[in-house]
C-alpha cells in the first residue's frame, strides 16, 4: 500500500547538460581522500599518522566528542598527506591506493540480531556516518534510537540524480539495509518515490511507500518528513541516502565497510555527461579528464548538485555524500546593463521581469552573482519556495541575531541549510541564506544539543 | 563594451583598496553597477543566481510608474489651460507639465540621492536602490505649485527621519515618499491644501480656482465632474495620482510582473468598497452619501493602494498580514475621508498608520503559527507521558 503525498510550491530548474542514463565504471584512482567538513559539525580527532598504512574500513578519525561516531578508510594504502589549512584545521587526509587489506567483522544470522547489536556493528563499522540524524543533520547517535527512518528517492534538484537508474543493480543490498534499520526502529521505514513513476522500489519489503508530488524541493527529505511525520521538540529522525543505504546492506551482507559510489557527473561544457560507479573519496581528475572539458580553469566543480553542494578543485576529491558532481562555467564576466527587466532572457530566473520563464527548453548557468547583496526588500519571495509550514525570511532574520528562543519557536528543528538552495537562488536581495541557516544550526546545537 | 569596460576600470583604480579615493568607492560602485552587472561570483550558498537584482526590481516599479508620471504631465498643462481659458494643443499641454514637473523630479533625484550617498559612504555599504523609486514618487503625490525648496526639506526629512535614522534600506516602518507628503501637509499646510495648489499656476494668476474633489465635499460643495472623468484623470489633484485608468495599467504591470503585491491591492478595495457602500446607507453628510465606487476613483486612493500600500518594507510581510493589512489601509481611508473633514484625503494617512501596525500584524500571524507548533509539541509530551 502505498500513499500520495503533495507538496505544492517551488520550481524546477531545468538545466542543460543533465547526465544521461549511461553507467561507465570511472578508472581507478590514485589517490583518495577523505574531508571533515563533509560532516557537519564533526571535531576530528586523528587515528593515523602520516606514512601508516591503512585497511579498507579501518577508522582514520572519530569525533572528539562522540568516539562512537568513526570514519573508516573507503580503501587499503597508505596515508600520504594530512592537508592543513588555517589554524592547523584538517582539510583531507590523502590516502593512496595499495593492497587488498580488509577490516572484516562476524556477522551472526542477519535474523537474530539484536538491534543493539545492529547499531553496535554500524558504529564499529563506520557504517553510522551514512546515516544522518534530524535536527541538525549530524551522523546518527547510536545512543539515541530515532522515532523514524526516512529515505527519499525523489530527487528534485537541478541535475537530479535518478535513483531507480542508479540503484537498478543493487535492490538486494538495499532491502538488506532497509531490513537491517526497520529492526532497528521495529516498524517499517519511510521511503518516497516519485508519483506515478514505475520503479523497482514498489517491490521493496519493511517500507512504507509514499508517493511525492511536486518540484524542487519537495525532494528534500525535510519537506517531507514536515508532511508525513513531523519533528516536534526533543524527538529525532533518521535520514538515510538510497545508496548509502545499500552500501549499509552489503556491509551486512558482507560484513566489510562498503565504499561504493555512483556519481553522475553533469555540466553543459562536458562533451558526455553520464553516471560512473567509482568509490567514496575518488578524485575529480579519475572522473572527469581534459578531453572531457576544453578549459577546465574556466569551471567550477561542485560536490553535490548546484544550489547546494559545495566547491572543490580539479586537483581534489568526491565527497562523502553526493551522488551527483556538478560542473559549471566561472561567471567572472561583466554583463553591460544587465539589470534591465527582460534583458539577457536566456539566465534562468524564477521572477516573472525577465521572460526566462516563457522560453521552455534546459538552461545554461554560470555562477554570475547576477548583483549584488542588499538588504531584505521583497517579501513573499522565499515562502514560495518553501513548502513547509516555517516562516523562511522570519527564521533567517533570527538565525541572523542568534535569538535562539525564535529561532527554536519558528522551526529551526526541521530545516537544514540545503532546503534553503532554492530560496538562495531566487533571492532578489542575494543573501546567503544557507550559510545564516547553518551558522543558526550550529548555535543551537552548541547551546541546546 | 569592451572599450567602455576599459574606461571603467581606468576611473575605476583610484577607488579601489589602498586607492586615493578609497573611502568614496560605495559612490563609485553606484555608477558602475548601474553600467555593468559585475562580475562577482558565488562565494557561499547556491552557487548559481536567479537573473533578478533589486535594481531590476525597482525599475521595473519605475516602469510602472511612467504611465502615471506622463499622463500627469498631461493634466498639469490641460488644468493650466482651460483653467486660464488660453488656446491649447496636446503639446503644449504636455510641455508644460513637463516644464513644471521635471524640476521637481530634479531636485527630488538630487537632494534625496546626495544623502544616500553620504550614509553609504559614512557606514561603508553599497548604495541600496531603494531611492530610486521613492525619488520619483515624491514629486508625483506633491501638488504641482509646491516650492521646490519645500519639496527639497520634505526629502531631506522622509530620507533622514523616515529611512535612514531607522538604518537605511530595509529598515524603515513608514513609507518614506509618504512622510514626505505627510510632513509637507504638516508643515507647510497653507500649500497642500485648499483651491489655489492643484492646478498650475494658480497662486499666481487669480482667476484660477480649482479645488479636489474631496475637497469640494468635504466644504459640502457640489461636484461637477463625472465619474468618466475621475476614471480617466481630467481632474485637478497631486501631480500623477488623478488617473485611475494610468494607475491601473502601472498595477497590471506590477502584478504581472509579481513585483507588487496583488493581495494588498485587491483587500484595498475590498476594504474600501465595503465602508463606502457602509456609508452610502447611513448617508448623513455629503462626502458619506458620495457614491462608494466614485470614492475609489477620485483622490489618491488608486494611486496609494497600488504604489504606496504594497512596499514591501513598510507593508504587512506574511501573507495572511498582507491581506489584514491590505483591507485596513481601504477601511480606515474611507474612514477618515468622511469622520475628518480637515483631511479630506485619507489614503496617505491611512497607509502611514497601517505601516506602523503592520508589525504587530505580522507578530500575530507568526505566533499563531508558532503556537501552533507548540501545540503539536504539546501534544506529542501528553502522549509519551
Amino acid at each position: 500500500m502505498s500513499k500520495d503525498i503533495s507538496i505544492n510550491n517551488g520550481a524546477n530548474l531545468n538545466l542543460k547538460g543533465l547526465a544521461i542514463k549511461e553507467l561507465k565504471a570511472a578508472k581507478k584512482s590514485l589517490t583518495y581522500a577523505i574531508n571533515p567538513d563533509d560532516f557537519f559539525a564533526l571535531v576530528p580527532r586523528m587515528l593515523v599518522k602520516e606514512g601508516e598504512k591503512v585497511s579498507k574500513g579501518q577508522p582514520i578519525f572519530h569525533d572528539k566528542n562522540d568516539e562512537s561516531i568513526k570514519i573508516v578508510s573507503p580503501v587499503s594504502g597508505k596515508v600520504t598527506e594530512i592537508r592543513r589549512g588555517a589554524k592547523r584545521k584538517i582539510l583531507y587526509v590523502i590516502i593512496q591506493r595499495e593492497g587488498e587489506d580488509v577490516v572484516k567483522f562476524e556477522i551472526p544470522d542477519l535474523q537474530s540480531l539484536s538491534k543493539e547489536k545492529i547499531i553496535q556493528l554500524l558504529s564499529e563499522s563506520g557504517s553510522l556516518a551514512y546515516i544522518k540524524q534530524r535536527p541538525y543533520n549530524i551522523i546518527a547517535k547510536s545512543n539515541k534510537l530515532p522515532k523514524s527512518i526516512f529515505v527519499s528517492t525523489h530527487s528534485t534538484a537541478p541535475y537530479a540524480v535518478d535513483f531507480d537508474f542508479l540503484m537498478s543493480n543493487r535492490i538486494d543490498d538495499l532491502q538488506t539495509g532497509i531490513d537491517m534499520m526497520s529492526a532497528v526502529i521495529e516498524k517499517s521505514i519511510n521511503f518516497t518515490v516519485t508519483h506515478k513513476k514505475n520503479s523497482n522500489f514498489n517491490n521493496l519489503n519493511n517500507v512504507e511507500i509514499y508517493n511525492i508530488k511536486g518540484v524542487h524541493p519537495s525532494g528534500n527529505e525535510s519537506f517531507q518528513i514536515n508532511k508525513i511525520d513531523p519533528l516536534n521538540f526533543g524527538e529525532t529522525v533518521w535520514v538515510i541516502k538510497p545508496e548509502d543505504l545499500a552500501n549499509i546492506g552489503a556491509f551486512f551482507r558482507t560484513g566489510v565497510f562498503c565504499s561504493s559510489r555512483t556519481v553522475a557527473v553533469s555540466g553543459d561544457s562536458l562533451k558526455s555527461p553520464k553516471y560512473f560507479s567509482t568509490v567514496i573519496g575518488s578524485s575529480i581528475s579519475s572522473l572527469i579528464n581534459n578531453d572531457e572539458i576544453d578549459d577546465i580553469k574556466n569551471y567550477r566543480f561542485i560536490n553535490g548538485d548546484p544550489l547546494s553542494g559545495s566547491k572543490v578543485e580539479y586537483s581534489e576529491f568526491l565527497g562523502f555524500y553526493n551522488n551527483s558532481l556538478s560542473v559549471i562555467e566561472e561567471g567572472n564576466k561583466y554583463r553591460m546593463l544587465g539589470w534591465l527587466p527582460f534583458m539577457y532572457n536566456s539566465i534562468p530566473s524564477l521572477s516573472k521581469t525577465s521572460f526566462s520563464w516563457l522560453l521552455g527548453g534546459t538552461k545554461k548557468v554560470n555562477t554570475n552573482l547576477n548583483g549584488e547583496e542588499r538588504a531584505i526588500v521583497v517579501t513573499g519571495e522565499m515562502e514560495k519556495y518553501f513548502p513547509m509550514d516555517i516562516y523562511p525570511m522570519q527564521l533567517i532574520k533570527a538565525c541572523m541575531r542568534g535569538d535562539i528562543e525564535k529561532m527554536e519557536s519558528l522551526g529551526i528543528y526541521e530545516v537544514v541549510p540545503e532546503d534553503f538552495g532554492l530560496v538562495d537562488f531566487s533571492c532578489t536581495s542575494k543573501i546567503e541564506a544557507q550559510e545564516i541557516i547553518k551558522s543558526g544550526i550550529e548555535i543551537m546545537l552548541k547551546e541546546v544539543g | 563594451m569592451n572599450l567602455i569596460r576599459k574606461q571603467v576600470d581606468k576611473i575605476k583604480k583610484p577607488f579601489l583598496k589602498g586607492g586615493k579615493l578609497e573611502l568614496l568607492y560605495p559612490a563609485f560602485n553606484a555608477f558602475e553597477t548601474m553600467l555593468f552587472v559585475p562580475d562577482h561570483t558565488t562565494s557561499k550558498g547556491s552557487h548559481i543566481r536567479d537573473g533578478v537584482d533589486l535594481k531590476r526590481t525597482m525599475i521595473t516599479v519605475i516602469i510602472a510608474l511612467l504611465p502615471a508620471l506622463l499622463y500627469g504631465m498631461y493634466n498639469t498643462g490641460y488644468q493650466y489651460f482651460i483653467q486660464t481659458g488660453l488656446d491649447f494643443t496636446f503639446l503644449d499641454a504636455v510641455l508644460h507639465g513637463a516644464y513644471k514637473i521635471f524640476p521637481m523630479i530634479a531636485v527630488s533625484y538630487a537632494v534625496g540621492l546626495s544623502i544616500e550617498f553620504a550614509f553609504a559612504v559614512y557606514r561603508n555599504h553599497p548604495v541600496n536602490e531603494g531611492y530610486l523609486v521613492t525619488g520619483l514618487l515624491i514629486p508625483m503625490i506633491m501638488p504641482i505649485d509646491m516650492p521646490l525648496w519645500m519639496l527639497a526639506i520634505s526629502v531631506v526629512f522622509a530620507v533622514l527621519i523616515a529611512k535612514e535614522a531607522f538604518g537605511g534600506t530595509g529598515m524603515n516602518i513608514l513609507n518614506p515618499a509618504l512622510t514626505a507628503r505627510a510632513f509637507a501637509f504638516f508643515a507647510y499646510p497653507t500649500f497642500m491644501s485648499g483651491d489655489k495648489v492643484w492646478v498650475s499656476e494658480a497662486t499666481n494668476v487669480d482667476a484660477i480656482s480649482g479645488e479636489t474633489i474631496l475637497g469640494t465635499l468635504a466644504a459640502n460643495g457640489d461636484v461637477t465632474y463625472s465619474s468618466f472623468n475621475m476614471f480617466m484623470g481630467s481632474i485637478p489633484g497631486s501631480v500623477a495620482e488623478t488617473s485611475v485608468f494610468f494607475v491601473l495599467i502601472g498595477a497590471l504591470i506590477l502584478i504581472s510582473t509579481g513585483v507588487g503585491s496583488w493581495r494588498i491591492m485587491i483587500s484595498g478595495i475590498f476594504g474600501a468598497s465595503l465602508v463606502g457602500i457602509l456609508f452610502n446607507l447611513w448617508g448623513a453628510n455629503s462626502l458619506m452619501s458620495f457614491d462608494w465606487y466614485n470614492h475609489l476613483l477620485v483622490g489618491g486612493f488608486a494611486f496609494g493602494i497600488v504604489f504606496m500600500a504594497t512596499d514591501p518594507v513598510s507593508a504587512a510581510q506574511t501573507t495572511k498580514g498582507k491581506w489584514i493589512y491590505g483591507f485596513l489601509v481601504g477601511v480606515f481611508c474611507i474612514l477618515i475621508r468622511v469622520f475628518n473633514p480637515a483631511y479630506p484625503e485619507g489614503v496617505m494617512l491611512a497607509i502611514l498608520l497601517m505601516n506602523v501596525f503592520a508589525p504587530l500584524i505580522d507578530h500575530y500571524v507568526i505566533e499563531s503559527n508558532v503556537s501552533k507548533r507548540r501545540k503539536r509539541w504539546a501534544n506529542i509530551k501528553l502522549k509519551t507521558a
